[in-house]
């Protein structure tokens, strides 16, 4: 690889997939700077797996184009796989392989082998605490350690990007905060490109420096953590209702001072307000004025659920029991 | 060594490993053809009886047929070992990889080829210890080998890109199922073609497994007839390009499909 400097190491242009009726990608457009690690949040079936597809030269996209460490995936499909390295959301381990044949397989599958190879592969068992159980069938592992496998095998090439598609989903606490040690050591330490896809919204806040919000195919918003939530100024006030009359109490809401974007979610609502504590002892009048009992009013500081629920119009929850 | 080359070792590799860490299948594998040279030679024993048959030794007769019969059942499942690595992520993880997709499907037919050929290895000896005569001496039963190998590699890749192509087991199985008798029967593999109906001897000359049998006969117990023995090798070899030509391309349109 040449030492080509390009600012942006994705870049994605109005990729459109479909499979049958279903548009999995409506147009999505992606920038990911060189260096930082960029999160795409989304509920299951946002399109963030179809985004990544494409983006690793596993998928092509209907139209649209996108360059990846500044080659064009559909031009360069060859190029782009020596410069990335793909953890997917199955693990891509060989069970019935033992941890260094994997990785041994996986070096000649890039090219690499001979000494050279044999000592990365120690290195890299070394690096991902799987030393003592190398010689071992991958199938007798622990799902954490299947895991942190998958991270292995997709850095032993060194690659400039890294996607890691739900790199977290099915791992115990414990393995979760390994992996997020693990991801904030390659950001920090190698300044590696990294696109990261979750759906857990609390990986995105910690893991990401910048953020995008997909939904239904499309990134419906983008920036920092802090920019999103920032945008959203003052606090969350969330009402859970003890019966379902959402309408009515929708309109006692939107009255109050001091309140705005009140949105009804089943017997939830939502509303923002510039000073929550302000604000509750006058929503508590409103709702009472018209009859509507609240089973229970909660503040909080303002999230990236709220985020999404700005930009995607419906609570993550929702949108993933829809998916 | 090319990278090619290395890496469709490496993943022969893979794939033998997985085989040998079965003992069963490994149990399975080498009795198998005992149990067919056994079965089928006692069921066909007086089939050289028959009037226009044209006499001789059964062991002689059903040796290559046994062994042609036996190259395309085992080369038939080798698809199976790519839909597990599809249902895995194994599959995706090599097919974002730089490496050769040929090699992706030639490292699995390798280790199918290894096997038929431990396999035929194994019916020959047995043939021998039966009475088997073989004519042509050593160079004929290598022959023999070879022709068993080309017709597993063939069936091979086409197994690995039918398994591509469907990404179910079911699929596979059935379509294995379906053409596995129906081409061992409209060849001579299990009965002299001079016996079979004119519309069976029509079909059998476009049946590659009636092309292994022909010249695995000629060149192990007959009189070796080169021209026949040439023809039907290089027959074979074309098919194995083609078939390895479409189980490489299988995985294209796999990827554009998902």
């Amino acid at each position: 690889m040449t030492g080509t400097v390009f600012e942006n190491a994705i870049e994605a242009t109005r990729l459109v997939k479909t499979y049958g009726d279903v548009r999995a990608l409506d147009g999505l457009d992606l920038e990911v700077e060189a260096g930082t690690v960029f999160g795409l949040l989304g509920p299951n079936g946002a399109g963030k797996s179809t985004t990544v597809k494409i983006l690793t030269t596993l998928s092509r996209p209907d139209s649209g184009s996108a360059r990846v460490a500044g080659q064009d995936v559909l031009a360069e499909p060859v190029r782009v796989r020596h410069a990335i390295g793909v953890v997917g959301q199955k693990h891509g381990g060989d069970p019935d392989a033992t941890g260094r044949e994997n990785l041994v397989l996986q070096g000649e599958l890039y090219g690499i082998s001979g000494a050279g190879l044999k000592r990365r592969v120690a290195e890299s068992l070394e690096r991902f605490g799987l030393a003592d159980a190398a010689d071992r069938q991958v199938k007798t592992w622990s799902g954490g350690m299947q895991r942190r496998l998958d991270v292995a095998l997709g850095l032993l090439h060194q690659p400039q990007v890294l996607f890691l598609d739900e790199p977290t989903t099915g791992l115990d606490p414990e393995a979760r905060a390994g992996m997020w040690a693990e991801i904030e050591r390659l950001a920090r330490e190698e300044r590696m490109t990294i696109l990261l896809t979750t759906h857990y919204l609390e990986e995105a806040d910690r893991l990401a420096a910048r953020l995008a919000i997909v939904d239904r195919g499309r990134i419906v918003a983008r920036g920092t953590p802090d920019e999103l939530k920032g945008e959203l100024a003052g606090d969350t006030i969330q009402v859970e209702l003890a019966d379902h009359d959402g309408v009515a109490a929708r309109g006692a809401l939107e009255r109050v001072e001091g309140i705005a974007d009140v949105l009804v979610d089943g017997r939830t609502l939502r509303a923002r307000a510039r000073d929550g504590g302000a604000a509750i002892p006058g929503v508590l009048a409103a709702l009472e004025a018209r009859g509507v009992r609240a089973a229970s009013v909660t503040l909080a500081r303002p999230s990236l659920d709220d985020v999404y629920l700005r930009y995607a119009g419906r609570t993550f929850e929702h949108a993933e029991a829809q998916a | 060594m090319t990278t090619a080359a290395r890496q469709t070792w490496q993943v022969s590799l893979r794939y033998l490993r997985a085989l040998l860490r079965q003992p069963a299948f490994v149990v399975i594998t080498l009795v198998q053809p005992v149990i067919w040279l056994l079965l089928f030679g006692a069921l066909f024993e007086s089939v050289t009886e028959i009037p226009g048959f044209g006499g001789g030794s059964y062991v002689d007769f059903l040796t290559p047929g046994i062994v042609v019969m036996l190259a395309v059942s085992s080369a038939g499942w080798t698809g199976m070992a790519f839909i597990d690595d599809m249902d895995r992520g194994v599959m995706d993880r090599m097919l974002v990889s730089p490496a050769w997709r040929g090699a992706l499907n030639l490292g699995n037919v390798a280790q199918a080829v290894l096997s038929v050929v431990i396999q035929t290895v194994v019916i020959v000896l047995l043939a021998l210890a039966l009475g088997a005569d073989y004519a042509n001496g050593v160079g004929g039963v290598l022959v023999l080998i070879l022709v068993a190998a080309l017709l597993a590699a063939a069936f091979a890749s086409l197994s690995n890109g039918l398994a591509v192509l469907a990404r179910q087991r079911e699929t596979l199985i059935g379509a294995v199922s379906l053409v596995l008798l129906p081409l061992t029967f409209l060849s001579s593999a299990l009965m002299q073609p001079s016996l079979a109906p004119g519309w069976i001897r029509a079909i059998a000359t476009v049946n590659p497994v009636n092309w292994a049998s022909d010249a695995a006969r000629s060149a192990a117990m007959g009189s070796f007839d080169w021209g026949l023995v040439a023809g039907r090798v290089g027959l074979l070899v074309a098919l194995v390009v083609l078939c390895a030509g479409f189980a490489t391309r299988a995985f294209g349109v796999y990827q554009r499909s998902l």
